[in-house]
């Protein structure tokens, strides 16, 4: 309890007293603050990318793709296998009894963000990012019941008509439904708008697969074979029909596990950015803190010392200050985290997907798990830069606090 | 009313290495102060009068000789040991009083009592006791910027109080306060000596000061030059 007591008191001493080094306590709180906000910007950016591929995809839909493709880009199948698969067990039918089964064309594009569009309009002198066009078979619909056309209508076989993706209409200049969009030589009319549950398929053009293998040259090959799954144990049926026949090399997946995969493929490297960028910049908040709390130590030398000379142990002087450190660290934290909240929570933004080559819309997301990682960020730099300062508020003999040889 | 020897330094030597020089403060300096004594120490700056008060209040060691308190040696002690000696035996008041600015008085004066195994409601009860017997009892909340000098000082005896020590060490209790108030002061101090037994060692310029002590000790260059018995 006495040990308590001291602490109690020498703490409150230290944080009673921060206010007469305001400036140099203010200077921490803001370094911190901005190692915090820096990480917490691009732990963010990863969790939404993440989030958003994630929520990509189901269970119950299976991706097959030509094997140790790894990715669609990487991928080739042929129609004789898309074929094949629609004969496969464990693939569900719809009620005429045909396979809910599509093959997919999947081309790159490029499109002009609509923070790249020049001050004149002109598209065409604008720089360009690369965008996904999917070719959807005829059940390419079907197989997804949660799609929604949230404006216009869908694209009907046969034509240059294409529906966009709502995350890519909001980022990306020209899309807008009526609008005709030129990609590779030809022109395309936008006919719907569509909204998939947040997923990247929302960050995607989707047109006819005959008119997308016509007008790009790629007769009789596909990407990707989409299958809708009956049950639970429909990959495993799949999977095994692919194995046994040796015209099927394909590597069966749900698209689930295929879209969890490329997230964290993507988000590791966001992190892996951020992570270096906010612990090079948490040294100089570290140097920031160890000057304000050494200045806080000579300032309250005096005090120390008579505490000291009261009677009070090194360690209350060693926790009090410590704690002093981390109260300001913690402070920057949560500054660090709130400004992090307001400026880029919820806002959108794309970047380059390194397994398709294009651009995917998705909203930062500062999750809590996402923000205790820039507290215990702010906690190290406040720990690291109060532990040196506190042992010497510990160890100064009283006679030296007090300025007497 | 003095009695037993209360603290003894024997062969006390102190030297400071300052860079290539060694500067020596004591040279096998003795002293005894007996109970219930009041001691004024004076002397010119850096004839050692402060360093004196901090050997003999724990808070630095000699380099060679002995220190005793109530018998028991103290220059053999541990920092921490040192430190909860100080805690039992020693109340400091100091010229510029020391009190904590984030403090309220009654705050400062119950510091060292956090230090103690006392309920809470006894602390509080001992703080009240301790402001009322220096005039402050209606202070208790006022923090020392709200303060004069000599109430601060006040505050600051009370502190040197709580814990009913047996020794009080001075060092210019008076050397910030005008004349009315050092006396006040002076007069306190002497009271505590008289009536509650206090033995009180307080290192002073002041021979106005030092007239309110039961002797005075003159220290030039490490050595008592003389001794004045005052009545």
């Amino acid at each position: 309890m006495r040990v308590f007591n001291e602490i109690a008191v020498v703490t409150t001493i230290c944080i009673k007293s921060i206010p007469q080094r305001f400036w140099a306590s203010f200077s921490t709180v803001v370094a911190v603050g901005l190692v915090v906000t820096v990480l917490l910007a691009f732990l963010a950016m990863a969790a939404g990318f993440q989030q958003t591929l994630r929520g990509t995809g189901t269970k119950d839909m299976a991706i097959l793709m030509r094997a140790g493709s790894q990715a669609e880009l990487n991928s080739g199948v042929t129609r004789d296998q898309a074929r094949l698969i629609e004969e496969a067990p464990g693939v569900m039918k719809d009620a005429d009894g045909k396979p809910l089964v599509s093959p997919e064309l999947y081309v790159i594009v490029d499109g002009v963000k609509k923070t790249a569009v020049p001050a004149d309009g002109n598209l065409k002198k604008a720089p360009r990012s690369n965008l996904t066009l999917r070719g959807l078979g005829p059940a390419g619909i079907a197989v997804r019941p949660g799609l929604k056309i949230v404006e216009g209508r869908a694209f009907k076989p046969g034509t240059n008509e294409l529906m966009v993706g709502r995350a890519l209409q909001k980022d990306f200049a020209g899309l807008n439904v009526g609008d005709t969009v030129k990609l590779g030589n030809s022109n395309w009319l936008v006919v719907g708008a569509f909204e998939l549950g947040g997923s990247v398929f929302e960050s995607e053009l989707w047109a006819d697969t005959p008119e997308v293998q016509d007008l790009f040259h790629r007769q009789n090959v596909f990407q990707s074979i989409r299958a809708r799954l009956t049950g639970p144990d429909a990959l495993k049926a799949l999977s095994d029909y692919a194995a046994n026949d040796p015209q099927l090399k394909l590597d069966v997946t749900t698209e689930a596990d295929y879209y969890a995969q490329q997230a964290s493929r993507t988000s590791d490297l966001i992190q892996k950015l951020g992570w270096p960028l906010a612990i090079a910049m948490a040294f100089g908040a570290l140097a920031g803190a160890l000057n304000t709390m050494y200045s806080s130590v000579a300032a309250r030398a005096q005090e120390i010392a008579t505490l000291r000379c009261i009677g009070f142990s090194g360690t209350s002087s060693f926790i009090g200050t410590l704690l002093e450190s981390l109260v300001l660290a913690l402070v920057g934290g949560i500054v660090g985290t709130l400004v992090t909240w307001v400026l880029f929570d919820g806002l959108t933004g794309s970047t380059l997907s390194g397994a398709s080559f294009s651009q995917i819309v998705f909203t930062f997301h500062l999750t809590p798990a996402v923000a205790v990682q820039g507290i215990i960020l702010a906690l190290v730099v406040g720990l690291v830069g109060g532990v040196f300062p506190a042992w010497r508020a510990a160890r100064i003999p009283i006679v030296e606090a007090y300025g007497t040889p | 009313m003095t009695g037993q020897t209360l603290i003894h330094l024997q062969d006390v030597s102190k030297r400071f290495v300052k860079g290539k020089d060694t500067i020596t403060i004591f040279d096998h300096l003795g002293l005894s102060i007996p109970a219930g004594d009041f001691v004024a120490v004076m002397g010119p700056s850096g004839s050692g009068k402060t360093t004196l008060l901090n050997l003999l209040g724990g808070i630095d060691q000699p380099t060679e000789g002995s220190i005793t308190f109530d018998g028991g040696r103290v220059d053999t002690l541990t920092e921490g040991q040192l430190a909860r000696w100080r805690a039992h035996n020693v109340g400091f008041i100091f010229q510029f009083y020391n009190l904590m600015p984030t403090l309220s008085a009654a705050r400062n004066v119950e510091l060292p009592l956090l230090l103690t195994s006392f309920s809470r409601a006894e602390r509080k009860r001992r703080v009240e006791a301790a402001l009322s017997l220096v005039g402050l009892a209606e202070r208790a909340d006022h923090y020392p910027r709200e303060m004069s000098g000599g109430q601060q000082q006040r505050v600051a005896i009370a502190r040197a109080l709580i814990s009913d020590p047996k020794l009080l060490l001075c060092d210019e209790p008076t050397g910030d306060l005008d004349r009315t108030t050092a006396d006040e002061i002076l007069a306190m101090l002497r009271l505590l000596n008289q009536e509650m037994g206090k033995t009180i060692v307080m290192v002073t310029h002041d021979p106005e000061a030092a007239k309110y002590a039961r002797r005075t000790l003159h220290l030039d260059k490490g050595r008592f030059t003389e001794r004045e018995l005052v009545a």
